[in-house]
């Protein structure tokens, strides 16, 4: 029996008798992170890191929630689990789980580089590796996040050089936060949308310190937001909720801006490449990291990612998993999202 | 080079047309002369030959970073553009770059054009090494063409109207033609008092738009001169200094093209364009034609060398509708029904069959009108085409004097069998798919159609594809036949290089019939009676 499994509701270790973050409701759900695609809503126990929880029961309602800090452990019917930082966003996980000697490693969504707000990425050993590979094409490749932050913070001061309010787009939850580092370095006048406003009041309950962010609400008047920095979700990318910013500029944060043409299609003003998963050598890292003997590929490019590791003698193989990136998500439903 | 990869991110970076001009006509304020030329010259479809393929552009890159094949593929595949998936892959860092001005690049590659495969792979690795990524993406266009950043001549020719002292017709005109940007000054090009115009310039065309209100609105219909809107290809033939040259509308040469045209070099005087349709005719007694379909005349244009067997089998023929120049003089301003007249003449004069005059339709009211136009396609029409008797002929598409009227398309409902990834905008979006129809228990693909859904629709279509596939590597997906589309084209014209036995004139999805289910799309049947009913 394989430790871990592939089961028609997600990541199942059969000794334990828990799923790993599971895309239907079961008993224990052990979940590495609060976004839609991983944390579903309906298991009776969840597992989560400590930052995770207030996230869940924000998103999730309230539910039985055990939390553990990161390097500590617990066991689940013999089965030890242990949650290392992942670095996708605030309470990122990867899941550890060891059974009679034997170590095997659920990723999560992760990303290399310290971004301040999520906790540096962990390298863990392992014998086999579950790993996302959502930027999984030697075409991704990240600049520092600093450089990135430049790039924001010199259109947010060339939009206000025209008097153009700069409308940011970022997923309410992790990239929001990763972005206000580099806003508040330049304007103190930051707005955002309601459900970027709900994750931000959780985090500031939870003891995070975070500047202060006015909420838009259909009393804020246009004056109010004259040169100032507004960040919203994808999903109200495009409404008319957006009409009240007049006239702005629209500067979306993500990975995908990468390609020129995925830029052009959302219609944006500006595209930051600025992403919460690996590139393409943060990924190879990664693996290579974890010494594991075989790695298993899920969302993404999971094919390419997976041969381009048999060819280089690292055995891979690629599996199906319900997780999406919650960018893609977000885009392709946008507005049938619950925020 | 950094001024003009600067140039290409704004543009390709905003999507107002305001900004675009703007960011245009700036980059004319200070570019050198010899840099504006090239950029006219690239920005409307002057582009020099290729020095480099394709195929060697790829090679090198995945030698250079020592990549697989079919991993370059899958990169291609999901960026939709080469010369940005070279720029992306090859990993330098740097921010800045030698730098030379643009014409030193576009003219360096000029001149290894017949140079050995060795001095151009080294002279492209070492450009790649010293350029900047958004830089060598704009050295890669140069070679592989089509920026794809929604440039029209229009726009351009509007922001050199805002930095030099002339109108844009006059612009338009001037840059229309044969010139070659190697050779020709900016100030031979656009200066006030250059008027030299070579023999074969053409004029640009005047386009009409979609009729989109209510014919009613148009007013008197007295005033208006209705013809049948052909489908050929839209051309302007000229004849000046004993010469005779042909364009077409995508202001291409293609005198070379239809040798049928050759005796107009004896039989129009000098001093002469006229504007019309170039189209294959059967020509019958009594000095009547029947056009036939553009499916013909496909297979003529895409040839270098034109068989006797081509010439005979699809004859191309001139449905002229309009003269522009007449005695050597622009006429352009004379309004249509004196052009008409002149035109009448010039076609009586020539008397020949492959010369047409394009017939006017004779209606009393709109209402008459109206009847007609649903008749087009018996007259082998695809619509009419209605223009002000007092119209000047403008330049380009401009709105109120002529307008275009096609008749409702022919339709059929098939089910998507294959899809592929687009390009551009649609990078890493399948959005390219194809379509069969029912034949008993089998399906036959019959079409391929790239447009008709909205942007919501296509990622909707393309989260099923991704879910549906059936291959891992490679762009194109087998998906299973359940969703349905009702697909929508001008013309249908029977061909041996189709399993269906059929070719679609301009197919696109009308609409998404997600009401249907895969059993109860169209049979080959239904297409075979189609063609029968339009093809012939």
């Amino acid at each position: 029996m394989a430790l871990i499994e592939f089961s028609d509701k997600g990541l199942y270790c059969p000794i334990g008798n828990f799923f790993i973050d599971p895309w239907k409701p079961v008993d224990n759900a052990v979940i590495t992170h609060a976004h839609s695609d991983h944390a579903r809503w309906g298991s009776k126990n969840y597992l989560c890191h400590t930052q995770t929880k207030p996230l869940l029961q924000l998103r999730l309602g309230n539910n039985n929630y055990q939390t553990v800090d990161w390097n500590e452990s617990v066991y689940i019917n013999q089965v030890k689990v242990s949650l290392h930082p992942a670095g996708h966003i605030i309470g990122s996980s990867q899941i550890r789980v060891e059974y009679n000697g034997e170590v095997w490693v659920v990723s999560g969504d992760y990303k290399l580089e310290n971004d301040g707000i999520s906790g540096e990425f962990e390298p863990v050993k392992c014998h086999t590796f579950i790993t996302e590979s959502t930027f999984g094409l030697p075409i991704y490749k990240w600049k520092p996040q600093q450089e990135i932050f430049q790039q924001i913070q010199q259109w947010i001061l060339n939009n206000q050089s025209q008097n153009k309010c700069s409308v940011l787009i970022a997923y309410s939850l992790g990239k929001a936060q990763r972005v206000l580092q580099a806003v508040t370095k330049v304007t103190d006048n930051i707005w955002v949308h309601g459900a970027i406003y709900n994750t931000y009041e959780t985090l500031i309950n939870a003891g995070w310190q975070l500047p202060l962010l006015k909420r838009v609400t259909p009393e804020t008047t246009k004056e109010a937001l004259h040169n100032a920095v507004v960040i919203a979700p994808p999903s109200a990318d495009g409404t008319p909720w957006m009409k009240k910013f007049y006239t702005y500029s629209v500067g979306v944060c993500s990975g995908w801006m990468q390609v020129r043409g995925n830029a052009r299609r959302r219609n944006v003003d500006a595209g930051f490449v600025l992403s919460d998963h690996a590139d393409w050598n943060g990924l190879l890292q990664a693996v290579k990291a974890t010494e594991a003997n075989k790695v298993f590929v899920t969302h993404g490019f999971q094919s390419a990612f997976a041969r381009h590791l048999n060819e280089h003698g690292i055995e891979a193989a690629e599996v199906k998993t319900a997780f999406g990136d919650e960018e893609d998500v977000q885009e392709n439903n946008s507005g049938s999202t619950n925020e | 080079m950094k001024a003009f990869a600067n140039l290409i991110n704004q543009l390709n970076s905003s999507t107002k047309t305001s900004d675009k001009l703007k960011a245009l006509s700036d980059y004319f304020a200070v570019a050198t002369d010899k840099d504006k030329v090239w950029v006219i010259a690239l920005f409307s479809g002057r582009r020099p030959k290729r020095a480099v393929t394709a195929t060697q552009l790829k090679t090198w890159c995945m030698e250079s970073i020592n990549m697989q094949p079919w991993l370059f593929e899958e990169c291609y595949n999901t960026v939709g553009d080469l010369a940005e998936t070279i720029a992306l892959l090859l990993s330098n860092q740097h921010n800045s770059s030698q730098n030379f001005p643009l014409h030193h690049y576009i003219e360096t590659l000029i001149s290894i054009e017949k140079e050995s495969e060795a001095v151009k792979k080294n002279y492209i690795l070492q450009s790649w090494q010293q350029l900047t990524q958004d830089e060598i993406f704009v050295f890669n266009k140069l070679i592989t063409g089509g920026f794809r950043i929604g440039v029209s001549q229009k726009l351009m020719v509007n922001a050199l109207a805002k930095t030099t002292q002339l109108s844009s017709s006059v612009i338009t005109h001037r840059i229309s033609g044969q010139w070659n940007a190697a050779n020709t000054s900016f100030h031979h090009l656009l200066s006030e008092e250059a008027n030299s115009i070579d023999a074969s310039k053409p004029y640009p065309f005047y386009l009409a738009y979609a009729l989109d209100g209510a014919l009613k609105d148009l007013g008197n219909e007295n005033e208006w001169q209705a013809e049948w809107k052909w489908d050929g290809i839209r051309g302007q033939i000229i004849k000046r200094s004993n010469e005779l040259f042909v364009w077409s509308r995508g202001e291409e040469l293609m005198t070379d093209k239809f040798p049928e045209y050759q005796i107009f070099s004896n039989l129009l005087h000098n001093g002469t364009v006229l504007d019309g349709e170039i189209i294959c005719l059967q020509l019958n007694t009594g000095n009547t034609f029947k056009p036939l379909p553009f499916a013909l005349l496909q297979t003529r244009i895409g040839r270098k060398n034109i068989s006797k067997k081509e010439l005979s089998n699809s004859p191309v023929g001139f449905i002229a509708y309009d003269v522009l120049e007449y005695d050597g003089e622009d006429i352009r301003n004379k309004p249509l029904t004196e052009r008409r007249y002149l035109l009448e003449q010039i076609i009586q004069a020539v008397h020949h069959p492959s010369l047409q005059l394009s017939p006017l339709i004779h209606f009393n009211n709109w209402h008459e009108l109206a009847q007609q136009q649903q008749n087009a396609r018996a007259f082998d029409a695809e619509g009419i085409m209605l223009k002000r008797k007092n119209s000047v002929y403008q330049v380009g598409r401009k709105t109120g004097d002529w307008w275009k009227w096609k008749v409702a398309p022919l339709t059929i409902d098939a089910v998507m069998i294959y899809a592929q990834k687009g390009h551009g905008r649609r990078s890493n979006l399948y959005t390219d798919y194809t379509f069969a129809v029912k034949d008993g228990d089998k399906l036959v693909p019959f079409t391929k159609a790239y447009s008709g859904l909205t942007d919501k629709e296509f990622a909707q279509v393309d989260a099923f594809v991704k879910k549906n596939a059936l291959e891992k590597f490679g762009p194109v997906r087998t998906v299973k036949p359940e969703l349905v589309f009702e697909i929508a084209f001008e013309g249908i014209a029977a061909s041996n290089r189709h399993k269906s036995g059929v070719a679609l004139r301009f197919p696109r999805i009308l609409r998404w019939r997600q009401d249907k289910k895969a059993d109860e799309i169209n049979t080959l049947e239904d297409l075979k009676q189609l063609l029968e009913q339009y093809g012939k």
